[in-house]
């Protein structure tokens, strides 16, 4: 087309059109150039003695960037350039929003090590002045696992139940309506959900009553919605033929549930809660304003006054504001932060361990 | 513009099984090369290793020789991206961008290469391509209507069109009626005689009709058992595979014997 | 709606209804129809417990800008500050967040080593993972340090452009770290999104762009991103929504105050959320009512956006399908 002779080119001659043999740069020559680029701005940070890792790291990407892409657009043309720009913001993307991640983990660990002991773990704050040297969080503890365990039991039985019904009942009108507003409910604010169990609260026991029992409802409300779209998504994986295979032995359809799709999703429904548990046992604000933001001491009473949780904790020794506040707030968030890994990692374990072989 | 292809002992492998084992032929200029062959036995592998195309499936490598004329397109400053801009691809499914036009689809791969070209530029090599594709008539009033809006056959067309406007020496096509209707399927089979007049053109089909119709040369691939790599049996011209194989295995296929 | 095809339950053998049958398919409804019910509560409780105090407002809730509720009588207050604070905040979180997450998505669907992608896709979930109070404590004390240089160079070389008008606030408590800490934060969100619909491209149409001699990213604009749009789109509106309902990380990073000011390296803006969190605890007189008649207005803001996002979603998954 672009050839004006038929004879075909001679094998090192040739124009760039006919001939697919373009400038390359060498294989290894991003990855040298990345280390090289490193490694001249370390020395010239050093040199003016202003060596801060982010600027180091700024400095590389863009010395890095600019001198691929022109060597590229010199050598490999336009096309090629473009095409290695985008790759180089693709990468630096993903190195971009690691940043926080471990510079958060890093903080976290960091200072949070300082007070983060046995004793931490074991003591209340009760009879401790907010300036003391002493105190921890064992009331906190005790009052993340009983909103957190409370909010369980009510938002389970309901979320797996709803799921069961939409997977397995519902038809038509209702089904739509229920699917559409448990998406609704996934999208409600936080501390939207605190005022709803004060204004309910308000209603039953009046103003200023505070519990437990009012923060584990403001995080079912929370916790719902997740508990039903991921115990959906595992019921719909059971094969049909698991359901139809049990029917034809004569099992009525609640036994089949009971026995042959709940227990083969199991696994799948586990980690979907531990997921929304660990989603909701960081939740802060509708606590702040359901279970108090000051009590002190240890309450294992769920309808009786106020409940400290870890969360809400941090948050209290933040807003005091002295250097022992912030060292308790940073250990407690690593007490939290630890919590939802741990959460985080039991349950994809259990996802994998467990999965039933359905392929 | 028309290219000769040579291939020389070339094994492809996906990770560490051998699914092409040792294929050496000629791909002669302005004509059209079949492939033949049950499932399985590695014509379409075979096929993408052609243009590269199967670099895009994890794992895949192909070793050897193809030499584009004299150009080995494996060679070590060679760009894939510009192999599959001189080497054009069918497939199997039609695929038109669904988010374009037709005349969008119709221009993408070319503008990718020549960004400043004009208006009348535009118009005259959709027009050209279309024409090409035999389907210029059928799509003329509707250009700017989604692709996807066309009959399967009509879409493949387009997919004809669209590879012809990059201006390719070659043209591969994997199993291009294969989804199609009969009609459709004799409207690309006028189409591929009318095009091998300024391609290289290569079908894979599992149509023995349809290769007999269409090819003037035919190459038989099979593989000794499941699990063993696909190799070429035979290749000649299309009337001597049919009529007179030389191979045991060709005759027993083409009659229908297995596979 | 996301259309699934759900393995539809066969009729059981039986005609008659047993009662097994009966309790279980009723309680399994009644779930359903609770979960309605809480979500009218919701609505309804708000709406009683702010009533009082919107009829006992002596200035437009919707257009005034203070806030004097916590009174036994007369009160004065508004939303227009804070809601403006709240979209605003969600804003700068979007339009950080959006290029990003488009980015990582197509890094761990096209650019990441195969065996590796899965664990990297994990990497950014970690970032859901962490609770929000922990985002404004890092915020707080490690992020905004060092933003406050930085800050000062963009109000000297920026500071012509009035959203970046001098001079910078000494603490960086503003708008603007608050926006960066909430795009940290629904990074992960919009990335989920993203890749669920970068995995749906069909390869037919990635072949078909690489096949006429596409690069990667020729490959990506002409058949990865027309595709995924409305992924994109319906991830970057629920992001938003959960920046705008986020809590704690602006209410421990802005320094608050009640002002509608464009200029993000200064304090004075503040979000809904923040501000009932921030005012409940000292909340007497008609303050609990009217913090709630706030509230009332983010679950609507956020409802229709999470609403607009759904059907985005929906509307796309019709037009690929």
């Amino acid at each position: 087309m672009s050839m004006t002779t038929t004879q075909p080119p001679a094998p090192d001659a040739g124009s760039p059109e006919n001939d697919l043999r373009s400038g390359a740069l060498p294989h290894r020559f991003p990855l040298v150039l990345l280390v090289a680029c490193g490694m001249v701005v370390a020395g010239v940070l050093a040199a003016f003695s202003s060596f801060g890792i982010v600027l180091w790291a700024l400095l590389t990407a863009v010395s890095y960037v600019v001198i691929v892409v022109t060597a590229s657009a010199r050598i490999e043309g336009g096309r090629k350039a473009k095409d290695r720009l985008v790759t180089s913001l693709v990468y630096s993307a993903f190195l971009l929003a690691m940043a926080p991640l471990v510079s958060l983990l890093y903080t976290v660990v960091g200072y949070g090590l300082a007070r983060f002991d046995g004793y931490f773990l074991t003591v209340s704050m009760n009879g401790v002045l907010p300036s003391m040297d002493a105190g921890g969080v064992y009331h906190a503890i005790v009052g993340t696992l009983a909103i957190t365990g409370m909010a369980t039991l009510i938002s389970v039985p309901i979320g797996v139940l709803t799921a069961v019904y939409l997977v397995e009942y519902a038809q038509g009108r209702l089904k739509k309506v229920i699917t559409f507003f448990v998406d609704v409910m996934t999208g409600i604010p936080s501390i939207v959900a605190g005022l709803f169990v004060v204004a309910l609260w308000m209603m039953l026991f009046g103003p200023g009553n505070t519990n437990g029992a009012a923060g584990a409802i403001s995080l079912a409300v929370l916790m719902i919605p997740v508990v039903v779209r991921s115990s959906e998504e595992m019921l719909r994986l059971v094969p049909r033929d698991l359901r139809e295979a049990s029917y034809a032995l004569g099992v009525p359809k609640w036994r089949t549930i009971t026995k042959v799709v709940l227990p083969t999703s199991a696994a799948g429904l586990t980690t979907g809660i531990m997921l929304a548990i660990a989603r909701v046992i960081g939740e802060t604000a509708p606590l702040v304003l359901t279970a108090g933001s000051s009590a002190v001491s240890i309450n294992w009473n769920l309808f009786d006054g106020q409940m400290m949780s870890l969360p809400v904790f941090i948050y209290s020794q933040f807003r005091m504001g002295g250097a022992v506040n912030y060292e308790r707030a940073w250990a407690a968030a690593l007490t939290l932060v630890l919590t939802v890994m741990l959460l985080f990692v039991l349950a994809r374990v259990i996802g994998r361990l467990f999965a039933p072989k359905t392929r | 513009m028309a290219k000769r292809i040579d291939v020389s002992g070339l094994h492809v492998y996906y990770g560490d099984f051998l699914a092409v084992e040792d294929v050496s032929m000629t791909i002669e200029p302005r004509s059209v090369t079949a492939f033949i062959g049950s499932s399985g036995c590695g014509k379409s592998t075979f096929l993408r290793t052609l243009n590269r195309m199967h670099e895009v499936t994890p794992g895949a490598r192909a070793e050897g020789k193809v030499l584009l004329d004299d150009l080995d397109i494996y060679g070590r400053e060679v760009d894939p991206v510009m192999v599959r801009s001189e080497i054009g691809m069918v497939f199997q499914k039609a695929n038109p961008f669904p988010t374009m036009s037709i005349y969008d689809n119709v221009i993408a791969g070319a503008r990718l290469n020549n960004k400043r070209m004009s208006k009348s530029e535009a118009d005259g090599l959709v027009e050209e391509s279309l024409r090409g594709a035999n389907l210029w008539e059928e799509v003329k009033d509707r250009l700017h209507k989604p692709g996807s809006g066309l009959s399967g056959g009509q879409q493949q067309r387009l997919c004809i069109a669209r590879a012809t406007a990059v201006k390719p020496s070659v043209l591969l096509m994997d199993e291009p009626c294969s989804a199609l209707d009969p009609i459709s399927t004799l409207a690309i089979e006028d189409l591929i005689h009318k095009l091998k007049e300024d391609y290289t053109i290569v079908i894979v089909t599992h149509n023995m009709q349809q290769a007999a119709r269409v090819s003037d040369r035919t190459a038989f691939f099979n593989l000794s058992a499941p699990g063993k790599p696909g190799k070429l049996i035979e290749m000649g011209e299309t009337n001597q595979i049919f009529t007179r194989p030389e191979k045991k295995e060709t005759e027993n296929y083409i009659t229908g014997r297995f596979g | 709606m996301t259309t699934t095809d759900a393995p539809k339950a066969a009729p059981p053998p039986t005609g008659k209804r047993r009662i097994g049958d009966v309790v279980f398919a009723g309680l399994a409804r009644g779930s359903g129809i609770l979960i309605l019910l809480i979500l009218a509560g919701v609505a309804a409780f708000l709406l009683v417990q702010a009533w009082p105090s919107l009829l006992a407002n002596t200035s437009n809730f919707l257009t005034d800008q203070s806030w004097n509720a916590n009174v036994r009588e007369n009160p004065s207050f508004g939303v227009a500050a804070l809601a403006f604070g709240t979209v605003m905040a969600a804003a700068i979180a979007l339009l950080l967040a959006t290029p990003v997450a488009i980015g990582i998505a197509l890094f761990i669907v096209y650019y990441a080593p195969r065996r590796l992608a899965t664990t990297l896709g994990y990497l950014v979930d970690l970032l859901a993972a962490i609770p929000s109070v922990v985002y404004g404590l890092w915020g707080m004390m490690v992020l905004a340090p060092q933003l406050v240089p930085i800050y000062e160079g963009m109000t000297t070389y920026l500071g012509w452009i009035p959203l970046f008008a001098g001079p910078a606030s000494t603490s960086a408590r503003t708008l603007l770290t608050a926006g960066v800490v909430l795009a940290v934060m629904i990074l992960p969100i919009i990335t989920a999104m993203s890749r669920d619909v970068f995995h749906q491209v069909p390869q037919g149409h990635r072949e078909a762009a690489l096949a006429m001699g596409a690069t990667r990213w020729e490959m990506i604009r002409l058949a990865v991103l027309p595709f995924g749009k409305s992924g994109i789109v319906g991830g970057a509106m629920l992001g938003m929504g959960r920046a705008l309902g986020e809590t704690m990380a602006v209410a421990m990073i802005l320094s608050p105050s009640l002002a509608i000011s464009f200029n993000l390296l200064q304090s004075g803006n503040q979000t809904i959320a923040a501000h009932i969190a921030l005012q409940y605890p000292e909340a007497t007189g008609y303050g609990v009512s009217a913090l709630i008649a706030a509230g009332l207005v983010l679950f609507a803001i956020t409802l229709a956006v999470n609403m607009g996002a759904r059907y985005v979603v929906a509307r796309g998954n019709k037009e690929s399908a």
